[in-house]
C-alpha cells in the first residue's frame, strides 16, 4: 500500500498506521446480511451527523460469549477504523462475555488504534453504543428483560443516544463550549433541537465541577 | 504509481514561466521598492509594470490594483474596509448583503461583524443549482446597505453567478437614488483566468483574486478598488499600496501574479474548450454510478469543476481510498474540515445531509488529460462500491432524480 510520507521521513498523515490498516483492510464487516437474520442487532447515529453504525452479534447462550460480530459503518476513516478495531477486541481470545463487552469504552478502542486526531475522537464514541444496543437486543430476544441496561443517565439526543452523563464526562474532560462538547460527543449534530438543553447542561456541569468563576 | 491531481480548485502548480519571472527577485533584484537608490527603483519598476499588466486585463487604472497576501486578505480588506470607512461617520448604520454559498473568507468576517453588532447582515439563499438571483439582491437593498458581496464562481460546486446582471442592477439602484452606496464586491478567485475579469463590464467596485488558483504563487492576491470607493485600511504601517495595505511589497509574488494572469489570459479560450470536453466526459462517466447526483448548475458552471454526491457513503473515506490509488480530490463534507457540519454549500442548494456527506469535488487543470479522466472513471466505481458495501445507510432512489439529459451529455444544452 503506497503511503504519503513527508520529506523528513515523518508521517504526514493524520492517522496512525493502525488506523490506516483497519481503514483500508476492515475486519469483520457485514457482507452477507441474509444469513444474519437471527443475529442480535444494535444501531446508533444518523446520516445527518455523518456517522451511522450497525452491529450484529451472535452469542453462545451457554457461555454468554460473543462468538461472532459483524458491522456496517457510514462515516469517515476513523469511524470505519474504530468499528473494525472494536470488532477485533470483542472477538479475540474466544470472544468477550456480554458483561465484558458492555464495559468497552471509546478510550479502549482509541488506545488500540494508537490514538486518533483530536477532532476525530467523536467518531469512536458510537461503536461501543451500538454494541451495547446489540447486547440489549440479545437479552430482549432471550426474554431476560431484567438484564437490559439502559444507557447510563438520561438520553438528551435521541438520534445519537447521548446522555447527560456523556456531557458531564465531556465537561470533566476539558470541554467548555457547545462546540467542544460536540467534538467529543457529536451531541446535537444530527438533531439540533437538543442543543439548548445541552448548553444548559454544560453550564450546570461547569459550575458543579469548576465553580462559578471559571 | 501515476498520480492524478484533480484538486486545482484548492490550488494549482506554479507555471514554469511564472517561476522563471519570479526567480531574479529573490536574491538578485531583491531591494525594497520604497528604497530611494537604483536597486530600490528597479524593484519599484517591476512592481509598477506588474500592476499595469494586471490593470490592463481588468480594464482598470493602475492605482486601482492593491496587492495583498491572498484571497482571504483581499476579501477582508474589501468588507472591513468599506464598513470601517462608513462607520467613521457618527451613528452610521451599515447593512451588508451576501449569499449563503460564499467562501469562508467572505462569510466569516461578515458573521463576526454581525455578531459584534457592527453591521446588519442579509444572507441571500440560492436556488437548487446554487444560483443567486439578481432580483433577490435588489429586493434586499435598503437605504443603509453599504456593500453587496457575491462570489463570481463557487469553489465547491462551480456555479457561475450572474455577476454582470447583479452589478448592473446595483448600479441602476444607485443612479436612481443618486447615491454612492451600495458598493459591489465579487470574489473572483475561482473565476480568474477562466472568465471575463473586465470590471467595467461586471460593474464591480471591488474584486478579489489571487495567485494560487491561477498557476501563480501562493501568498499574493489582488483587491481591485475602484477610484471612487472609500476604503479604510485594516492594517496600518508604512502606507504602501495607497495606504490601503501597508507592508513591504511581495515583489516576487507580484511579478509572478502578473505573469500568471497574462499566461492564463493567453490560454483562456483554448483551455476553456479543452476542459469543457474533459469535464463533461467525467460527469457522464461518473453519473453512470448508481445513486449519484451532480451538484451545481448543469450548464452555468466552471469548465473544470465536477461535484458529485454519491449516496450511502462518506466523502472523506472516499478521498483517502482514492488517494491510495493515486487520485487526489477533495470533499466539502464534515470530516474534511475541522467542523462537524456538512458542507454549507451543498446544504444551501437544498440537498440532504446524506448527499452533503457524500459529495466529492473533482477539479481539473492544465495537466489533466483524457487518459487521466478515463482512469478516474475506471477507479471511482470500485471505491464507491466498497464504501457502500460497508455502509448501513441505504437512501431510497426516489430522493435524487436526475435529469436524463445530464446523464447523457454531462450538462444541459441551455
Amino acid at each position: 500500500m503506497p503511503d504519503v510520507k513527508a520529506r523528513d521521513g515523518k508521517q504526514s498523515w493524520f492517522y496512525s498506521d493502525e488506523v490506516k490498516d483497519h481503514f483500508f483492510h476492515p475486519r469483520n464487516f457485514m457482507e452477507d446480511e441474509a444469513s444474519y437474520g437471527d443475529a442480535c442487532l444494535g444501531m446508533v447515529g444518523s446520516p445527518a451527523c455523518g456517522d451511522v453504525m450497525k452491529i450484529w452479534i451472535k452469542v453462545d447462550p451457554a457461555s454468554e460469549r460473543i462468538t461472532d460480530l459483524k458491522w456496517q459503518t457510514f462515516g469517515c476513516a476513523s469511524a470505519i477504523a474504530s468499528t473494525s478495531m472494536m470488532s477485533v477486541i470483542v472477538l479475540e481470545n474466544g470472544g468477550m462475555t456480554l458483561e465484558e463487552a458492555r464495559r468497552i469504552k471509546p478510550q479502549d478502542i482509541m488506545e488500540r488504534l494508537g490514538g486518533l486526531p483530536m477532532r476525530k475522537v467523536h467518531c469512536s464514541v458510537l461503536g461501543d453504543k451500538a454494541l451495547r444496543a446489540a447486547i440489549n437486543d440479545y437479552y430482549r430476544k432471550a426474554g431476560r428483560n431484567d438484564l437490559i441496561e439502559v444507557e447510563q443517565g438520561r438520553i438528551i439526543d435521541r438520534d445519537l443516544k447521548v446522555t447527560d452523563h456523556d456531557i458531564e464526562e465531556a465537561v470533566l474532560d476539558g470541554a467548555r463550549t457547545i462546540e467542544e462538547v460536540q467534538e467529543k460527543t457529536k451531541v446535537g449534530t444530527g438533531d439540533p433541537s437538543c442543543i439548548p438543553e445541552v448548553e444548559q447542561l454544560i453550564r450546570f456541569y461547569r459550575e458543579k465541577h469548576f465553580g462559578k468563576d471559571e | 504509481m501515476k498520480r492524478i491531481y484533480l484538486d486545482h480548485a484548492a490550488t494549482t502548480p506554479v507555471d514554469p514561466s511564472v517561476l522563471r519571472a519570479m526567480k531574479p527577485f529573490f536574491s538578485d533584484r531583491f531591494a525594497n521598492p520604497s528604497s530611494f537608490h537604483s536597486a530600490g527603483l528597479d524593484a519599484k519598476r517591476a512592481v509598477t509594470e506588474s500592476r499595469k499588466r494586471i490593470a490592463d486585463v481588468l480594464h482598470a487604472h493602475e492605482d486601482e490594483i492593491i496587492f495583498c497576501s491572498g484571497g482571504t486578505e483581499s476579501d477582508n480588506l474589501a468588507i472591513q474596509g468599506v464598513v470601517r470607512a462608513k462607520r467613521q461617520t457618527p451613528n452610521a448604520k451599515c447593512h451588508l448583503i451576501t449569499s449563503a454559498i460564499e467562501h469562508p473568507a467572505v462569510l466569516e468576517p461578515l458573521k463576526r461583524l454581525a455578531k459584534n453588532r457592527e453591521i446588519d447582515l442579509t444572507i441571500l439563499p440560492v436556488d437548487a443549482y446554487g444560483l443567486v438571483s439578481a432580483k433577490d439582491v435588489v429586493k434586499a437593498i435598503k437605504e443603509t446597505t453599504v456593500l453587496v458581496s457575491i462570489m463570481y464562481a463557487n469553489n465547491e460546486i462551480g456555479t457561475i453567478q450572474p455577476i454582470q446582471e447583479i452589478g448592473r442592477e446595483i448600479l441602476a439602484w444607485r443612479k436612481k437614488r443618486d447615491t454612492k452606496y451600495p458598493l459591489f464586491h465579487t470574489d473572483a478567485c475561482q473565476a480568474a483566468g477562466v472568465l471575463d475579469l473586465d470590471v467595467e463590464k461586471l460593474h464591480a467596485d471591488l474584486l478579489t483574486f489571487n495567485g494560487s488558483k491561477l498557476y501563480g504563487p501562493k501568498g499574493i492576491g489582488v483587491l481591485f478598488v475602484k477610484r471612487t470607493v472609500k476604503l479604510e485600511p485594516v492594517m496600518y504601517g508604512g502606507g504602501q499600496e495607497r495606504g490601503l495595505r501597508s507592508g513591504t511589497e511581495n515583489v516576487p509574488g507580484i511579478v509572478g501574479l502578473a505573469q500568471a494572469l497574462e499566461v492564463a489570459e493567453e490560454k483562456k479560450e483554448k483551455e476553456y474548450t479543452r476542459l469543457l470536453k474533459l469535464r463533461d466526459h467525467l460527469t457522464i462517466g461518473l453519473l453512470k454510478i448508481p445513486k449519484s447526483r451532480l451538484n451545481g448548475h448543469p450548464c452555468k458552471r466552471l469548465p473544470n469543476n465536477v461535484n458529485i454526491s454519491f449516496m450511502d457513503m462518506e466523502g472523506e473515506a472516499a478521498v483517502l481510498y482514492l488517494d491510495a490509488k493515486g487520485i487526489q480530490v477533495s470533499t466539502g463534507s464534515a470530516c474534511a474540515s475541522a467542523k462537524l457540519d456538512a458542507s454549507h454549500v451543498i446544504r444551501a442548494i437544498g440537498m440532504s445531509y446524506e448527499a452533503a456527506h457524500g459529495s466529492i469535488r473533482f477539479s481539473l487543470g492544465r495537466s489533466t488529460t483524457m487518459a487521466d479522466i478515463d482512469h478516474v472513471i475506471r477507479v471511482v466505481p470500485g471505491v464507491v462500491k466498497k464504501l457502500r458495501h460497508m455502509s448501513p445507510v441505504k437512501v431510497e432512489m426516489k430522493y435524487f432524480k436526475e435529469e436524463d439529459e445530464i446523464k447523457k451529455n454531462g450538462r444541459l444544452k441551455k
